[in-house]
């Protein structure tokens, strides 16, 4: 099967690792990757601060990039929920709408494609120790994609799984909320690793880059042993 | 504006939020018991989904058709007997009802709980007209009876408080000697309220949904206050926002279900009270005179815009208690007597941008609240047009923000100029990376890294490692 690869700007430019992570975990589950040079950003960044102009600029770009593709796949519940969204954000542009509405189609996060496309629920992953799982917002609000990384985490090997305490509540990235309302993102990540340090977890595992800078970082700034890593990375760990 | 609570920047009241311990741990605990009742009774109820849709669709019924259901409310309750006074601002809102309480010689004024007299800030002009007003919902009481603090919840005003700062209050005002056992503080108000009902001049209560077809209002409450605010004084006058009403008895019925689990996880609340006008030939009691005074206070300006979909509101507070930014900040915060994400979206509409542009963005847009909402308001959508307007037609956003942006949208549309871009980053952060963290970034990434360590973009982008396994490949 053939995937075209969006990796997100994040993946690109600082966790290259989830990237690379994510072709091999892929390759060695039957796909062909394809990696369009073309590609940049989803546009969130400027969309979600209300500069609607530019990201439509953005979108527009990467609808064109992606437009040969068959499946695209992406390591990013937040991403994925952005290019679903671009049909919506075109509603009523006779040019971009159907365009926007045919990339939305067929686009997928990483771990809903493996489970719904590819209908595989053990991806022969071992790791072992104690790990959590962080739901990102975008990914199982929006997205609606609740299982399907569960169950991939359930079959690793050695992996012993203990649900995230309020795992509910936004770890306080928010995009340019983490730097915009400073003081409140802090507590809410506070908040996050406490939960993450109750239950003992040696790794937490999420699905969003954008969540992982965040909560890893204020975890590395803080200089606690978590070891924070993407679903990509545990899934291809072996 | 009335409904502004608070002073000090948005950037002081939040700091003053986060280091209230014990507001927070009020908050935080309510939070849980609320949510969690809320889902076990829509749970219970079975097919949520579709009382939500159906919650949705009777608002949005009512607001296409919102100049015809008012004015077959008014219609019905002057055929009652009862006065109906249209009120464009919440100055004539309070001159109207000011000059029905100087009519009665009124002196003494019992109120249930009411938002929209809040929003048009009553009690201050009725208390400068002479009468001593008291309020006779238990968390109302509290805030009043302590120097009058501002609510901090739509639904629970005084959730800020726990019961051991309640008891202080009590005891510092009202000679209280017992302890904090909420049954004892709410028995001693009891008695004291009691005696406010029996010799009250004047009713005032605010209004959940009103019915058209009858020019009914109905009241929502656990404590039955409402009751006896209707059922004794001799003139009673409801509060409503001009958006609260419904066509009939059987949509306010799905409402009705749709609030009381959503607000407090109940089936029902312990009172549900429907009134019709003033006292009929032959009933036992209600009041001689009805005044219905219903609020538009900037609600018509919001009919017809993107925003239009707020005005389904019915306060139940759902999106208030998921709120991730609520949970850290508490009520006071916004600045605005209605807080939280049905906050954040409303005060700047009727409160205008100046004192309320902050709100908008003190969201992670993590759509906690939306799902939440039992009438269907993508209330992180909304919060995101307010971010869109102000930057496209308010233009208050900063400059320095619109530079980057702009820079971003040509950056990103244009694959060369990003691949440059992003190949120059690991050379222009050099200087600020020690072990490839930046723990003390310039520019945007000052706030970021004031609390977070940041990755330093790696010297190989995932495009270079993939084109040059490609080639690999390719060779071998
Ligand atoms: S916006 Fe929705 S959830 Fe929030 S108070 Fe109104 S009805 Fe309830």
């Amino acid at each position: 099967m053939k995937v075209t690869l969006f990796v997100t700007c994040l993946v690109d430019l600082f966790h290259t690792n989830v990237g690379k992570a994510t072709v091999e975990l892929l390759e060695r589950l039957g796909c062909e990757i394809e990696f369009p040079e073309a590609q940049t950003c989803c546009g969130q960044p400027a969309y979600n601060s209300g500069y609607v102009k530019e990201a439509k600029e953005a979108m527009k770009h990467m609808i064109r990039t992606f437009e040969h593709a068959e499946y695209i796949v992406t390591p990013s519940g937040s991403c994925a929920t952005m290019f679903k969204e671009y049909p919506h954000i075109f509603k009523g542009d006779p040019e971009w709408e159907p365009r926007a509405k045919a990339l939305a189609d067929k686009t997928y996060e990483l771990t809903q494609f493996i489970v719904d496309v590819l209908k595989i629920e053990n991806v022969g992953a071992k790791l072992k120790g104690r790990a959590t799982y962080h739901t990102s917002c975008h990914m199982t609000r929006l997205l609606g994609v609740k299982d399907a990384p569960m169950k991939l985490l359930k079959n690793v090997d050695g992996l012993e799984f203990v649900p995230l305490p309020n795992s509910h509540n936004c770890c306080g990235f928010g995009g340019t909320f983490s730097v915009k309302m400073g003081p409140i993102s802090e507590q809410m990540v506070d908040e996050k690793i406490h939960h993450i340090e109750e239950v003992n977890a040696d790794y937490l595992i999420g699905a969003d880059c954008g969540c992982l800078m965040n909560i890893g970082g204020r975890i590395e700034r803080q200089g606690k042993p978590i070891k924070v890593m993407h679903i990509a990375e545990v899934l291809n760990s072996r | 504006m009335p409904m502004k609570i608070g002073t000090g920047e948005f950037k002081e009241r939040v700091d003053k939020g986060i280091h209230n311990s014990f507001m927070r741990g009020a908050v935080a605990g309510a939070q849980e018991r609320l949510r969690t009742r809320r889902l076990e009774a829509a749970e219970e109820l079975g097919n949520w989904e579709e009382w939500r849709a159906l919650g949705e669709e009777i608002r949005k019924h009512t607001l296409e058709n919102l100049d015809y259901y008012l004015w077959q409310l008014s219609e019905n309750v002057a055929k009652r007997g009862g006065h109906v006074f249209f009120a464009q601002t919440a100055e004539e809102a309070n001159e109207y009802i000011r000059d029905v309480v100087v009519k009665k010689n009124a002196k003494k004024i019992v109120k249930s709980k009411s938002m929209v007299t809040e929003e048009i800030n009553l009690n201050p002009v009725l208390e400068a007209a002479g009468c001593e007003v008291i309020e006779t919902d238990l968390g109302e009481y509290i805030l009043q009876i302590d120097d009058h603090d501002p609510p901090s919840h739509i639904v629970a005003p005084a959730l800020h408080k726990n019961k051991e700062q309640i008891r202080d209050v009590f005891k510092a005002k009202l000679n209280y000697k017992k302890t904090e056992n909420p049954e004892e503080l709410a028995l001693h108000a009891r008695h004291t309220l009691r005696q406010a009902y029996l010799t009250a001049d004047v009713g005032i209560t605010g209004c959940n949904f009103a019915i058209a077809e009858s020019g009914s209002i109905t009241l929502v409450t656990n404590e039955g206050n409402a009751d006896l605010v209707t059922a004794l004084p001799k003139t009673q006058i409801t509060v409503m926002g001009m958006e609260r009403i419904v066509p009939t008895f059987e949509e306010m019925e799905v409402l009705v279900s749709l609030l009381t689990r959503s607000a407090v996880g109940q089936k029902l609340t312990s009172y549900i009270t429907v009134l019709t006008g003033p006292r009929d030939q032959g009933d036992v009691d209600g009041p001689e005179e009805f005044h219905l005074v219903i609020v538009d206070n900037g609600r018509s300006n919001i009919l017809g815009t993107e925003f239009q979909s707020v005005l389904q509101c019915i306060r139940c507070a759902a999106c208030v208690n998921v709120c991730p930014v609520y949970r850290h900040i508490g009520g006071h915060s916004y600045g605005s007597i209605y807080s939280g994400p049905i906050g954040a979206v409303l005060s700047p509409l009727l409160g205008g941008y100046d004192d309320y542009k902050e709100l908008p963005y003190a969201s992670t847009l993590c759509a906690a609240c939306t799902e939440a909402c039992p009438v269907k308001i993508p209330l992180h959508e909304l919060l995101h047009k307010h971010r869109q307007v102000i930057v496209e037609r308010e233009g208050k956003a900063p400059i320095s923000e619109k530079l980057a942006m702009k820079a971003f949208g040509l950056g990103a549309a244009s694959s060369a100029l990003y691949k440059l871009g992003s190949k120059l980053a690991p050379s222009a952060m050099n200087p600020f990376t020690v072990n490839n963290r930046i723990s003390n970034g310039p520019g945007p990434l000052k706030a970021w890294t004031e609390i977070r360590e940041f990755p330093a973009p790696g010297k190989e982008r995932f495009r270079d490692w993939f084109h040059n396994r490609q080639k690999g490949d390719h060779q071998s």
